[in-house]
């Protein structure tokens, strides 16, 4: 069942919806009273989250008799995003999942966020799907404020994912929108997985297994599942080992995403197109696993070129 | 007047990204003036320009007192002003968002990083910034409630008001959060316009600096003090906020004085022209903020007025 839970008309004979699709059991009889939520489009240029949502339902339905519990998917969060090619809200400029818990009487950006969070909170899970931005791509993983790690990880680890990264608070994360939820008791998880303006199908289809795994174990669905993959954890700050450009240029990598370099392996060059030159090449400082790799070839001083997990972690 | 590079970095096919500093006097890093943060500041760019050009003459003239060193940085970023973009180049990021800053990490942090390394060992910092809803102000001095703040040191500008306001989570990465955490009296200071020149307010700022630094013994001025600035509390303020979206159509402006029930802007429907609605004052007051495009959306505070006491 299809619901606006969200609409504010715009300037020019327009309205903007953001839209949910309910899907329940056929009896209308939900068994245990439990509901996932699926989120995606909070940055309009991350559309990895599109397919999942689009397979999540497609294998719901072919097995709608397996379904005892109520999953609620939230395609586009920010559907002006979405369509412009924009990872803000368009004409704001403004990251929404900097605005969160928003405010009903406040600006459309506020009370748009206010909206979805009134509709979202309650869930027994919900997952957040991110897809890292238009320069990095990143291994399927879950990252994890550490204030809510206990209640968390073991969630993250029954939804196929390959990494949970535990990280250290923020004040300024304090206005997103897992923060919110997850301060208000309804368990969010957030994915990072992929890469911007792109889909990859074989990420989706592994965090869609995940899904229906998390499901199972909730009590919502009766169907086959994958028995999930280990995922790495990393609650300590010195496992992750940052690479970030020393000279501008245009990196070409060397390695593949998510494989064991030894120290002293190069990475990849930034080159020179215009004088033919190397400026830079990038040197593994490490033993480690290469779990974020730049997609985006053009690169400043400064660009982060990866991010590589220690060897003794990944163990 | 000694002009140097306080932050370099090279780019692959663009001139080098240079922050370029000023600096007058010598001795103690006593003032420390920011214009631009944003591609769309320009007038903070542009007072910022203009006080360069007077503290030259000043300090040609002898009016910059023994022992002072003022220091102003007219853009930390160029490279957003000459593509007309807003936040940053390539991955549209805030600078005034990135601050302490991280010099060894992405580019934004380390431009943050370099610049505050230069700027944070100073008595008075002031930074001309702007709002994130484009509209225009009356000239104002605006201070977080820190528990650094320092309102008596404030009124020393002599602008009409001093706005206070609560810290929220992202205030935490803004230069004037920082500033004020390493010990820095950090002040912002909102003209009328951003992305449009006011010379009228820009030459209130300028007096303003002038008169607070003469205050503080740094400079030597006599000019018109001011005025004696009203403090308010940024949530006295009342909103007047749309209820539907279309075309704005001002009737009163930033500075006007508008009675209870006065129509402040209509909005019009953009096919049929017929009015939608008409926003109202919804008591005696001074326009603060006025929104100054020519459409708005439904929910936004068009106006910020301040009430007059009874």
């Amino acid at each position: 069942m299809i619901e606006t839970i969200a609409s504010v008309g715009l300037p020019v004979g327009e309205v903007l919806e953001i839209k949910k699709n309910r899907v329940q059991p056929d009896s209308g009889s939900n068994k245990n009273g439990k509901r996932i939520s699926i989120v995606t489009g909070i940055h309009g240029d991350e559309l990895e989250g599109q397919y999942v949502c689009y397979e999540l339902i497609r294998r719901i339905n072919e097995q709608r008799d397996k379904l005892t519990g109520i999953v609620d998917i939230y395609p586009a969060m920010n559907p002006l995003g979405i369509d412009s090619i924009t990872r803000g809200i368009p004409a704001f400029d403004l990251d929404m999942n900097r605005l969160f818990p928003g405010n009903e009487d406040g600006d459309m950006t506020e009370y748009l966020a206010a909206k979805i969070i009134n509709d979202v909170e309650g869930s027994d899970v919900v997952i957040d799907i991110h897809a890292s931005n238009i320069y990095l791509t990143e291994i399927p993983q879950i990252r994890i404020n550490e204030l809510h790690k206990e209640w968390l990880v073991p969630m993250a680890e029954k939804t196929n994912i390959d990494f949970i990264w535990v990280h250290g608070a923020s004040t300024v994360l304090e206005s997103t929108f897992a923060y919110s939820l997850n301060s208000r008791n309804t368990p969010t998880l957030v994915v990072e997985m992929g890469v911007g303006m792109r889909i990859t199908k074989e990420y989706g289809n592994q965090l869609v297994d995940g899904i229906f795994n998390l499901m199972r174990e909730m009590g919502i669905w009766q169907g086959q599942t994958i028995s999930p993959r280990k995922p790495v954890i990393s609650d300590n700050p010195d496992d992750v080992v940052y690479l970030n450009a020393s000279k501008s240029g245009v990196f070409v990598p060397k390695v593949k995403h998510w494989e064991k370099l030894k120290k002293g392996e190069c990475i990849g060059n930034i080159i020179n197109p215009l004088e033919g030159s190397v400026l830079d090449e990038i040197i593994s400082p490490i033993d480690g696993i290469l779990f974020t790799i730049r997609e985006y070839p053009i690169v400043s001083e400064g660009s982060l070129i990866g991010r590589l997990l220690r060897e003794e972690v990944v163990r | 007047m000694q002009k140097k590079v306080i932050y370099e970095i090279k780019s692959l096919y663009r001139d080098d990204f240079q922050v370029m500093g000023y600096e007058f006097g010598s001795g103690e890093n006593s003032v420390c003036i920011v214009g631009n943060t944003r591609g769309n500041e320009i007038q903070q760019i542009y007072v910022c320009s203009q006080l360069v050009k007077r503290l030259k003459a000043m300090e040609e003239e002898g009016k910059i007192s023994e022992g002072h060193k003022i220091l102003v940085i007219p853009s930390i970023n160029p490279y957003s002003v000459n593509i007309q973009k807003r936040f940053w180049t390539t991955d549209n990021t805030d600078i005034n968002r990135m601050f302490p800053g991280y010099h060894l990490g992405e580019t934004t942090q380390r431009i943050a990083a370099g610049v505050f390394e230069e700027i944070k060992d100073y008595r008075y910092g002031m930074q001309f910034t702007s709002f994130y809803m484009p509209g225009k102000f009356t000239p104002h001095v605006r201070m977080m409630k820190t528990g650094f703040e320092d309102i008596e040191l404030a009124k020393k500008f002599g602008m009409p008001y001093i706005i206070l306001r609560n810290t929220r989570p992202y205030d935490t990465t803004t230069l004037n959060y920082n500033w004020q955490i390493w010990e820095t009296n950090a002040f912002s200071i909102y003209t009328t316009s951003t992305n449009s020149i006011d010379t009228a307010s820009e030459k209130m700022a300028i007096r303003s600096v002038l008169t607070f630094m003469n205050k503080e013994g740094i400079v030597e001025y006599q000019g018109h003090d001011g005025y004696i600035s009203s403090v308010v509390d940024d949530r006295d303020m009342i909103s007047v906020r749309t209820k539907m979206s279309g075309i704005f159509e001002e009737i009163v402006g930033v500075g006007d004085e508008v009675e209870k029930g006065q129509p402040l802007a209509n909005i019009i429907n953009p096919y049929e022209g017929e009015i939608v609605e008409t926003l109202e004052a919804p008591a005696d007051s001074i326009v603060f903020f006025a929104h100054d495009e020519p459409i708005t959306y439904a929910n936004t505070a068009v106006y910020k007025l301040i009430v007059k006491k009874a």
